[in-house]
């Protein structure tokens, strides 16, 4: 565990000295945030009464999104895994007494989280003071504070154990690039990242929910917003822990598959 | 004809530190140091000369290198070659020029070398006779006949540094830079590629620069060297310049019989591990033939040999001479 | 021209090498942008209509805006990735080639599995061309013309105002985005939605709305004045500022070489 946590550190302190990106990642996230709430406002003065969820809460998601942005990502892969795999190198990491999954794991975990917080704290800040029904603001009661806390860090875990399976599937296509650009647009949709998933057809909730997409961003920040609470939102983790649990075990037993491929016909 | 007068660069390099502080620090203030790249660097080359250009990494050797092939702007100092100043006329500077980066490759990954070729001729306006003259001539002398018709990325090593080189004679320049051009090249492309560019350089009568870190190439190549450090010209001479600034040290090494050597006058012993030793003499007071039939005299010798100081001990040690 | 035609030829051919990645990217570029029809879509489905525009008439704004944008991605991409150019150091080839550099970046990758995206913007407009609505005279005709032209340059000059940046700033970089895939996401609506503030500044500083919002007004009949046909050319104009810029930053990398 001490490697992995050694590991983790050298990766986090690596990611936070590129201080210029972090400034531009902020005026960049804190645009993008703006326009979208700028836009959804538009639709709001159209017709208030479709508007699934408050004002407010929709401004505290999308602020939210905005400044947990690093952590949620769809697009991010890291390239160095990819040409690790690609070009057979992956023997040499078979070399070291680590568990590759883990490693990959921790890695994209502290790479994800180095940029989330240097970039975190300024957009909150300035998001809270911003005029309200534009503002973000606190959950409406501790409980739901607590819920977010947990619900976030198993949202984070499940996308990595998804973003996994796609660094396996390496091993086994010619085009990991390809299969890259399409699990970034279905992730992205599916996750609620283009529009909330409140905002979709009626009919289509049930099944968008039941993804496992949905139990990354879309469940901490509707929990945070108090867009779902109570035994709701104890239903949301449960789920998040379901499917936390089912894309480790897959990914790993992939993983192992891969590697026995790898072994036995020498990269 | 390359004339370089008074060169000067200095370069503003952003300090990082190390640690968690510091790089929090680092967010909100940046500190610059300057760095001397060149310093009144001067020297002359004369058409169809071979000039090694060497030094340890960061003398300042691809600074000039750029500066010359027209991508760096030198802050002062002349630099005319051909009559034209490379950052002030670089189109039609470059018209004439070669450059082989050793690390990096201009041929398109994906395509055949041919069609790679092809587009060079383009690039360059290469008319059709002395295209096929030239083509003729580079696939011939390299021995790329075969594999032109091969795509890059199914190249060896030493196949594609080949074809490299013929990429940059194309449009036949009269001066051709090369940058560590024998760079990961096994001992026969190295010794195809040296006797090439001795080639091009006799019958062309093509200027040649050569950059490299292996003195088996300067050895094999060059005539004159130019030796750079910390941004300053250190040597301009020939090769045997080079031997002379070294210093008159060989190394003699015995196999003998026995345990232990008895005290040797002007020797000084550097190793000995009983039966075998290595004997460092100073050449101004004893010549090494002196030196064997000394030792000779003294134990009973099974094998002996000679060695002087290699080019890169020499060149080691001048490092060390000027500090560098 | 014709070494251009021969550039274009080589890295078709290279693509080509890979043909299930370029097929899969293609289909992927596609994906991505059909997702942001669908939410669109959804959107119109729940809202009906957003600042009295139907969903037909935005959706000619969002396929003008993404054919735009997925064009000039397609032959503007050495812009785009400019800063692998610098690091990779294939820009001291370009430099000690005898050609125009502007000429040579732009040949130094071409990616046509861009393609993917030009589809779904082809598609929105066969679908929006007949259900607009819109008579088209050869005037209409033509302002989407221009719409195209315009947006093309502007995009083409951000590009090359990103590669300019870059030589100051790698990190930096990310703010660009903001104009480039922000104009691209949030130039699906007609900019007058996100308030009177952002239309300024997308009329002003970055001349966006210039092709996409008042020539749209002319096309969907919200304005009669004949000059906005002409409006998007304005986007040539755009191209001057960012040319020079691009030139400043290529001097300053000439003189310290990083």
């Amino acid at each position: 565990m001490k490697k992995y946590l050694s590991f983790f550190k050298i990766r986090l302190i690596a990611g936070l000295q590129y201080r210029a990106a972090a400034w531009a990642g902020i005026a960049t996230q804190f645009a993008w945030g703006g326009m979208t709430i700028l836009m959804f406002w538009a639709f709001y003065h159209n017709g208030e009464n479709s508007f699934p969820m408050t004002f407010p809460e929709l401004s505290s998601y999308i602020w939210m999104q905005q400044s947990f942005l690093a952590m949620f990502m769809t697009w991010f892969y890291d390239n160095e895994i990819f040409e690790n795999i690609t070009s057979g190198n992956i023997a040499y990491e078979l070399c070291r007494p680590c568990d590759i999954y883990a490693i990959w794991f921790t890695k994209n975990m502290a790479v994800r989280l180095s940029r989330m917080m240097l970039r975190c704290l300024p957009i909150l800040l300035v998001a809270a003071f911003l005029p309200a029904p534009f503002n973000i603001t606190l959950p409406s009661d501790w409980l739901s504070g607590v819920l977010f806390l947990v619900s976030v860090i198993l949202g984070f875990l499940v996308l990595i154990s998804f973003s996994m399976l796609i660094y396996i599937s390496a091993f086994y296509t010619i085009s990991p690039m390809g299969i890259r650009i399409l699990a970034t647009s279905v992730t992205e949709f599916f996750a609620g990242a283009i529009i909330p998933i409140p905002f979709f057809p009626e009919a289509l909730q049930p099944i968008m929910y039941a993804l496992p997409f949905a139990s990354m961003q879309n469940a901490p920040f509707l929990i945070y917003t108090g867009h779902i609470s109570g035994i709701d939102a104890l239903q949301s983790i449960a789920l998040q822990i379901f499917w936390f649990a089912a894309l480790l075990a897959v990914g790993r037993l992939l993983m192992k598959r891969a590697l026995r491929k790898v072994v036995v016909q020498g990269g | 004809m390359i004339e370089l007068k008074n060169i000067s660069k200095t370069f503003k390099v952003a300090k990082r530190n190390a640690g968690f502080s510091e790089v929090l620090k680092a967010l909100f203030k940046k500190e610059y140091e300057y760095v001397k790249a060149l310093q009144n660097v001067s020297f002359k080359i004369d058409d169809g000369e071979m000039v090694g250009y060497i030094g340890p990494n960061g003398a300042g050797k691809s600074s000039t290198i750029k500066i010359m092939s027209g991508i760096l702007t030198p802050d002062g100092g002349e630099c005319v070659i051909d009559g034209l100043t490379p950052w002030k006329d670089r189109i039609s500077h470059v018209q004439n020029i070669g450059v082989v980066f050793g690390q990096r490759s201009q041929l398109w990954w994906d395509v055949p070398v041919i069609d790679s070729f092809e587009l060079i001729r383009e690039i360059y306006k290469v008319d059709d006779s002395r295209y096929k003259k030239n083509l003729s001539q580079l696939t011939e002398l390299l021995n790329i006949g075969e594999i032109v018709k091969t795509p890059a990325r199914q190249l060896s090593l030493g196949q594609r540094m080949r074809c490299e080189i013929a990429a940059s004679l194309l449009h036949s320049p009269k001066l051709l830079f090369l940058d560590e051009p024998t760079i990961g090249l096994d001992a026969v492309s190295k010794i195809a590629v040296r006797e090439f560019i001795k080639t091009i350089n006799r019958e062309n009568k093509t200027t040649v620069i050569l950059t490299t870190h292996d003195m088996q190439d300067i050895e094999a190549l060059t005539k004159r060297i130019l030796l750079i450090g910390k941004g300053r010209i250190l040597l301009d001479g020939s090769l045997s310049d080079l031997k002379e600034r070294g210093s008159a040290h060989k190394t003699i090494t015995i196999d003998y019989s026995g345990d232990k050597l008895p005290n040797l006058d002007h020797m000084t012993v550097s190793k000995d591990i009983g039966g075998h030793a290595e004997i460092i003499i100073d050449t101004e007071q004893v010549t090494a033939s002196q030196a064997v039939s000394y030792i000779s005299s003294k134990v009973e010798v099974k094998d002996i040999s000679v060695m002087g100081e290699s080019v890169d001990e020499i060149v080691a040690s001048l490092y060390k001479e000027f500090e560098i | 021209m014709k070494l251009y035609f021969k550039y274009v030829g080589m890295l078709l051919k290279s693509q080509m090498q890979y043909k299930a990645s370029f097929i899969m990217t293609a289909l992927g570029q596609f994906l991505v942008s059909f997702t942001a029809f669908l939410g669109v879509y959804f959107m119109f489905s729940r809202f009906h209509s957003v600042n009295g525009f139907a969903l037909s008439e935005i959706l000619i704004c969002f396929s003008v805006m993404l054919m735009a944008f997925s064009v000039t991605e397609c032959f503007v991409r050495g812009f785009d990735v400019f800063p692998r150019l610098i690091q990779s150091g294939n820009l001291d080839r370009i430099l000690v080639r005898p050609r125009n550099e502007i000429f040579q970046v732009l040949t130094s990758n071409i990616d046509f599995s861009r393609v993917g995206r030009l589809l779904q913007s082809i598609l929105m407009l066969a679908y929006a061309v007949p259900a607009s609505g819109i008579v088209w005279t050869f005037d209409k005709i033509m302002t989407v013309v221009f719409m195209l032209m315009g947006g093309m340059a502007v995009f083409a000059s951000l590009f090359v105002l990103y590669a300019g940046i870059s030589f100051f700033t790698i990190e930096g970089l990310e703010f660009m985005n903001i104009f480039t895939d922000g104009s691209r996401e949030f130039g699906k609506y007609p900019l007058s939605i996100y308030g009177e503030g952002v239309l300024k500044f997308f009329t002003y500083v970055i001349p966006i709305a210039l092709f996409q919002y008042y020539p749209f007004l002319y096309l969907i009949d919200r304005s009669e004045d004949i000059g906005l046909i002409f409006l998007p050319l304005l986007g040539f104009v755009f191209m001057i500022p960012c040319y020079c810029f691009f030139r400043f930053g290529l001097r300053k990398y000439k003189s310290t070489g990083s």
